[in-house]
């Protein structure tokens, strides 16, 4: 095993051992390397001042992908490149064009979230050939907060970076990495020790089985976009972790034609990026959700499987795969078992996970109608935030009777949870508003919510019934504008 | 010398001087990350770090507070509690002591400051806190303005302004309505938390790095905390990674913690907030209760107004009065109100202090005003623009001294809010606007449209009269090079931009001569906070008149060398002509140096024609005011509450801009974060008086999305102040923040729908989905 680590830092090579495995990138950064430019503006994932532009092997692939260096620690980045704001600009010091862009379109006022927009539009002019839809723009800088510009300079910044490409700087630098990461790819297990605690990093599922069987007390670590807040907010320890992001099995994505249709399985440690990508597109309403899923920066690193085995009852994930049927994968040592998903979530805060156990994998079955699934989250904003509640509904509509149904909610119970009773109301009815507003007193059965800071329980319960009706005017009048993400504004003529 | 024509050597202008919409200073260090905020500074080797541990309960006495463990953790300097103040235990930014540095025996908010923990690291240190054993005795808190209301709860004697007899006015009035608002308050959410680094000097010296909209403040808290003068403390500011308000007074806790640190650990020491913390520690923008009870003619023409506001000020005063005074001021808005009575009551709950926040407390005065004219025009069923612009005041050029005098007694001299509304209603076509959204309403059975067109008239000033004031220092190099210090903070708003840009036209040189330096306490002292939208109003003016001083002493020096009068000696782009001569700015620099002449002078400005009698509630607190308007159109979502900002325009008064682009980046911010206090920005507290929402997680300032789908964004190109500012600009800080409102009543516009506009829905500040629904729902049900 090796017990230190090395990656790519500005086109440097950094090694590192006798470091605490639960520092976080952006401390090492600031701390160790005295890289200032990347800022700390909350310590837990949520205002993008820490972006920074991180390149990993995906596969065949190599990805560059804008995250959060906050939450994120620090082994977690062996054989990865991390591009820091410091590294952006050439060596002669001439602005990159996103860099230029923001100073041409008065995009920074004070300046702190500067860097992370700064390595966000790096990001985004490295992935993309030309200027995105607004919108795609929008989904791309959701998890950069800023308080003084109104964003207008900086979106219209992101829109004029596209001119005047290529840049020969840049494929150089590309060149550098790609070369670094291929030889990077294959490696052994780590293991970093410091200030007592301990985090291993294995190469392949029989390895993670192995090791986690024999230390059941560990901590999983997939992206950390959990589990680095119990770090950076709540002073948990972590004595031994294992990092899983570096085990290829638990990456893939698969598709399969069954007889009763498309099966898709998707490896726990997929990223929500990834996973939208695999899926590209289909069904469509699972995509809308990643769009208003975290931030781009937590789509890059966080993972489907965490998003599960954290059993958080706001999960956002959970309900729409609950909704589609979706079975958990499980392994313990060379013990393998599947758990249909609404079984895993026991109580709040306890999932049907035995010690040494872990996730690998879930597996859905497509609806065969695309149109049959829809998912509706609603939050206080509309990106980047965490649902108030979030509704999966998956109907099937058969000779104008509800043939088969399926419904999971997020935000109304202690766990995610599916809508048996309101299931019930509707199966076998015909699909009519009078069968929909008799099934919504079954909600009054299946859920009683909460108060909290994000909405009161009387709240939740009507927007979980009008999910419903949405539901049924989306898919009966099919014409009637049902969100205000719809609707343009009035033009002048 | 050299020979050439009028118009200078090389140019007709020079680069960068005022109107040039010239790019940030630190545009170029804030896109590579070489712009150096407190936390980025290199420290000395063996910087310590401090935690701040707060308290637990809302209202308590501490019993006992054993810090023996903490002392004892790994990692662990020192431990700082009241007893360890060597000077006063207070922070108060106005001389009402009723902010303890650490809580001596009495906590009041659940946050509060108790004691500090020095270690190496702040990781340790916050570590070490969790040691502590605090046994409190808790004592009934009052946590709700409700609570304090009820309970009398006030800081200081309820305060009231009047013009005229209300009673008398409203009884007589052929129409009146009565109704209540309750705005909530706003975290400032600068994204950089505070901060400050204290080093240690010889005898009794302080340096404090900081993050801070004050430093003379800063200077003053830390000099009475450690008991020495001021002038062993100096402060220095180079930048802020946003303020709004938030770092006026907030930053003497962290400034007072680490230099008491330092002092007694005799090393440097850095204190940075964590965000949670920061949330839970700091005061924020005060909530309200509003009640009102108008009198108005069947026209929309209000008679008489009385007006109730209870304002939430949290545990001390901090800057509760004038932002209570302010709201008070700015409760007519932009109308004129025959007969007025503001009755304002400043409660004392056991919360966080409330403080000075981007318009401090005039938005919520004007959100009010806002509802109530809605209100009116509902009742009329007539269109609320027609009632905003028949009850404006009188406007500049059409004097009716009857229609031109505040609730204070003053009278209103520049009013052009009638202009800007008519040309904004124009080009954004309002009328034609609202006509199609309420056709496309009654077909549409889901998601509703609204839109509504909101003014804003804001005083500029401070209404402290002694705080209008300023000094600059500019030193002229004898290689003719320009360094300028000035009392005011740069927080993003462009402020040392701008002044760079007067003080390149005072002295016709290129802005790239021009060097900015860091505020400190040691160039320009006893300044004011940067605030009251006032810092290129005051500090440009300051820096102005020391480059004139400088200038007249060139010019007398020329003069008598060349042989001719002081009046003849011109200053060109780059050069100085004197008869037919020109010598270049270098060379007259250089040979005044020679000749022994001082190339160094400080500025100073106070606001002329101000004045206010406060306990009369009399006078002339406001130099002038700023205009400006909004016309935002909505969507909202009837089953759900969500909502969206479709197309807002905007056309805003800045008088003669003295950088447009920066003027217009001030506007747009603005704009966005007053839609965020007024929409999304939900600061909640459970009844024990704890702080839910106390990150990013939970309290939701707008993202990218939620700016407006379009935004059509003008200067009023007609504006020119009509007093004598600094080029005839205005003030641009805090006027913006108050065009958010339009989306508010668009929002209220878009409920109203539901219920084919017979009625006007309560909705309260702020407008969240979970509002707008209930919102819906009851005028649903009638
Ligand atoms: C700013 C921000 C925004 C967010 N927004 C959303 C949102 O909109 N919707 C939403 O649902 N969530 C959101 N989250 C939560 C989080 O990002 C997701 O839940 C994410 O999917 C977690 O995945 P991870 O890989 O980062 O998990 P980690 O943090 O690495 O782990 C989470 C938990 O799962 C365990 N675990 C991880 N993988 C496995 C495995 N294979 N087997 C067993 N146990 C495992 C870990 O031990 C830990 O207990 C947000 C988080 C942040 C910081
Ligand atoms: S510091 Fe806010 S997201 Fe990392
Ligand atoms: S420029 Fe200040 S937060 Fe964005």
């Amino acid at each position: 095993m090796r017990d230190n680590i090395s990656f790519l830092l500005n086109g440097r090579v950094e090694h590192v051992a006798d470091v605490c495995p639960t520092t976080t990138l952006l401390q090492w950064l600031r701390r160790v390397k005295r890289l200032t430019g990347t800022k700390e503006g909350c310590a837990e994932g949520d205002c993008g001042a820490c972006t920074v532009v991180v390149g990993r092997v995906k596969g065949e692939a190599i990805a560059f992908e804008a995250i959060n260096a906050c939450i994120a620690f620090l082994p977690m980045f062996d054989g990865t490149t991390v591009t820091t704001v410091e590294g952006v600009a050439q060596a002669d010091g001439k602005l990159h064009p996103c860099q230029q862009s923001l100073v041409d379109n008065h995009a920074s006022q004070c300046g702190f979230c500067t860097p992370g927009f700064t390595m966000s539009l790096y990001a985004l002019y490295r992935n993309e050939a030309t200027a995105p839809a607004v919108s795609a723009i929008e989904e791309a800088l959701a998890g950069n907060l800023c308080r003084c510009t109104g964003y207008g300079p900086i979106v219209q910044a992101a829109q004029s970076m596209f001119g005047g490409r290529p840049q020969a700087a840049d494929a150089e630098r590309r060149q550098v990495e790609v070369d670094y990461l291929a030889a990077a790819k294959h490696g052994e297990t780590l293991c970093i020790t410091g200030e007592d605690r301990r985090m291993l990093v294995p190469r392949s599922e029989d390895e993670l089985a192995a090791l986690y069987l024999s230390r059941p007390d560990a901590t999983i670590v997939a992206g950390a976009t959990d589990v680095g807040l119990w770090v950076t907010k709540q002073d948990r320890l972590l004595n031994t972790s294992i990092y899983i992001g570096r085990v290829e099995e638990l990456a893939r994505v698969t598709r399969s034609q069954t007889d009763l249709g498309v099966v898709i399985r998707m490896g726990a440690g997929v990223t929500h990026s990834d996973a939208a990508r695999a899926l590209s597109g289909r069904p469509a309403a699972l995509h809308e959700l990643w769009r208003r899923f975290a931030g781009e920066q937590v789509r890059n690193i966080g993972t489907v499987g965490g998003n599960i085995a954290n059993g958080s009852p706001i999960g956002d994930l959970s309900p729409a795969l609950i909704a589609l049927g979706a079975q958990v994968l499980l392994r313990r040592g060379d013990e393998r078992r599947t758990v249909t998903l609404e079984n895993f979530f026991i109580g709040y805060g306890k999932q049907d996970l035995r010690a040494g156990e872990f996730l690998t994998g879930i597996e859905i079955m497509l609806p065969a109608d695309s149109a049959d699934f829809s998912c509706h989250k609603v939050s206080k904003r509309m990106l980047d935030d965490i649902s108030a509640v979030c509704g999966a509904f998956n109907i099937h509509i058969q000779e104008s009777r509800v043939a088969q149904v399926r419904i999971g909610f997020g935000g109304m119970a202690a766990v995610p949870k599916r809508a048996f009773a309101v299931e019930a109301a509707l199966l076998g009815q015909p699909w009519t508003r009078a069968t929909v507003d008799a099934a919504l007193v079954a909600f009054e059965d299946d859920f009683s919510p909460i108060s909290d800071a994000r909405a009161s329980a009387s709240y939740r319960m009507q927007v979980a019934k009008n999910l419903l009706v949405r539901t049924f005017v989306e898919r009966t009048r099919t014409a009637t504008p049902t969100q205000v993400t719809d609707c343009a504004a009035s033009m002048s003529e | 010398m050299i020979k050439m024509q009028k118009q200078g050597p090389n140019r007709a202008r020079i680069s960068g001087g005022v109107a040039e919409a010239l790019h940030h200073d630190s545009a170029v260090k804030h896109v590579t990350g070489g712009a150096l905020y407190v936390d980025d500074i290199a420290t000395p080797p063996g910087t310590l770090e401090v935690y701040i541990a707060m308290s637990a309960r809302a209202h308590a006495r501490v019993i006992r507070l054993n810090v023996d463990a903490v002392r004892a953790a790994p990692g662990v300097i020192c431990v700082l509690t009241a007893a360890d103040i060597p000077g006063g235990n207070d922070i108060s930014p106005t001389p009402t002591e009723d902010d303890p540095l650490l809580a001596d025996g009495l906590v009041q908010y659940v946050g509060q400051a108790l004691f500090a923990v020095v270690a190496v690291t702040v990781q340790q240190a916050r570590a070490a806190a969790k040691l502590a054993r605090v046994d409190y005795e808790e004592l009934p808190a009052i946590i709700t303005v409700n609570q304090a209301l009820a309970a009398r709860s006030y800081l200081e004697a309820p305060y009231v302004m009047q013009r005229g007899d209300v009673e008398a006015a409203i009884a007589a009035a052929p129409r009146r309505l009565s109704g209540r608002m309750e705005i909530g308050g706003q975290e400032h959410f600068y994204l950089e938390g505070q901060a400050a680094l204290a080093v240690p000097g010889e005898d009794d010296d302080m340096g404090i790095y900081c993050s801070s909209q004050h430093p003379s403040e800063i200077q003053h808290t830390v000099a009475h905390v450690l008991g020495v003068a001021r002038h062993a403390v100096t402060v220095e500011v180079r930048r802020m990674g946003g303020g709004f308000g938030g770092k006026e007074s907030q930053g003497n806790l962290p400034a007072a913690v680490a230099a008491l640190a330092a002092r007694i650990a005799r090393r440097p020491v850095k204190c940075v907030y964590d965000r949670d913390d920061d949330f839970l520690l700091t005061g924020k923008r005060h909530d309200f209760r509003v009640d009102y009870n108008v009198g108005f003619d069947d026209h929309g023409m209000i008679l008489g107004l009385d007006v109730m506001h209870a304002v939430r000020c949290g545990m001390s005063f901090d800057l509760s009065q004038p932002i209570a005074d302010r709201a008070m001021l700015h409760a007519d808005n932009c109308y004129y109100l025959p007969a007025a009575r503001i009755t304002s009551y400043r409660l004392k709950t056991h919360t966080q202090s409330n403080t000075a926040f981007r318009g401090f407390g005039g938005p919520q005065g004007m959100v009010a005003m806002e509802r109530i004219i809605d209100e009116v025009a509902a009742t009329l069923a007539l269109d609320p623009l027609e009632v905003r612009r028949r009850n404006f005041y009188a406007h500049r050029d059409r004097p009716d001294e009857a229609r031109a005098v505040t609730p204070f007694h003053m009278r209103v001299e520049d009013c052009i809010i009638d202009d800007i509304v008519a040309e904004l209603s124009e080009t954004a076509e309002y009328q034609r606007r609202r006509a199609d959204i309420r056709a496309w309403n009654s077909s549409s059975a889901i998601i509703k449209r609204g839109i509504a067109l909101t003014p804003v008239r804001f005083g500029i000033s401070f209404t402290k009269t002694f705080l209008n004031q300023a000094g600059a220092l500019i030193h002229i190099y004898s290689d003719g090079s320009i360094h300028l210090n000035h009392g005011g903070t740069e927080m993003g708003q462009g402020l040392n931009t701008k002044i760079a840009q007067v003080v390149a036209e005072a002295f016709q040189v290129d802005y790239a001569r021009v060097k900015i330096t860091a505020t400190t306490t040691g160039k320009v002292p006893n300044t004011s906070a940067t605030a009251a939208s006032s810092g290129a109003d005051l500090n440009g003016m300051a820096a102005r008149n020391a480059a004139e001083t400088i200038k007249g002493r060139l010019a007398s020096f020329v003069a008598e060398r060349e042989g001719v009068s002081a009046n003849d000696v011109q200053f060109w782009p780059g050069c100085v002509a004197v008869g037919g001569r020109v010598f270049t700015f270098d060379e007259v620099i250089k040979d005044a140096h020679m000749a022994r002449v001082s190339l160094s002078a400080t500025g100073f400005y106070a606001t002329p024609k101000v004045q206010w009698d406060r306990e009369a509630a009399r006078g002339r607190p406001f130099y002038y005011f700023a205009y400006g308007a909004a016309v935002s159109e909505v969507a909202i979502d009837t089953l759900t509450g969500e909502n969206r900002i479709l197309r807002t325009d905007i056309l805003h008064d800045v008088g003669r801009s003295l950088n447009p682009a920066i003027d217009k980046g001030q506007i747009e911010g603005g704009f966005v974060q007053g839609a965020g206090w007024l929409t999304m920005e939900e600061l909640v507290w459970d009844e024990k008086g704890r702080l839910l929402t106390h990150a990013p997680s939970t309290y939701k300032i707008p993202a990218c999305s939620d700016r407006p789908g379009i935004l059509n964004l003008a200067l009023y190109d007609r504006g020119v102040n009509s007093e004598d500012t600094i080029y005839r600009s205005k003030a641009v800080g805090e006027p913006p923040l108050m065009l958010g409102i339009s989306v508010f009543a668009a929002l209220a516009d878009a409920v109203a729908s539901v219920a084919d506009y017979q009625l006007l829905p309560q909705l309260d500040v702020p407008a969240t989905p979970e509002r707008i629904l209930m919102a819906v729902m009851r005028i649903q049900t009638g």
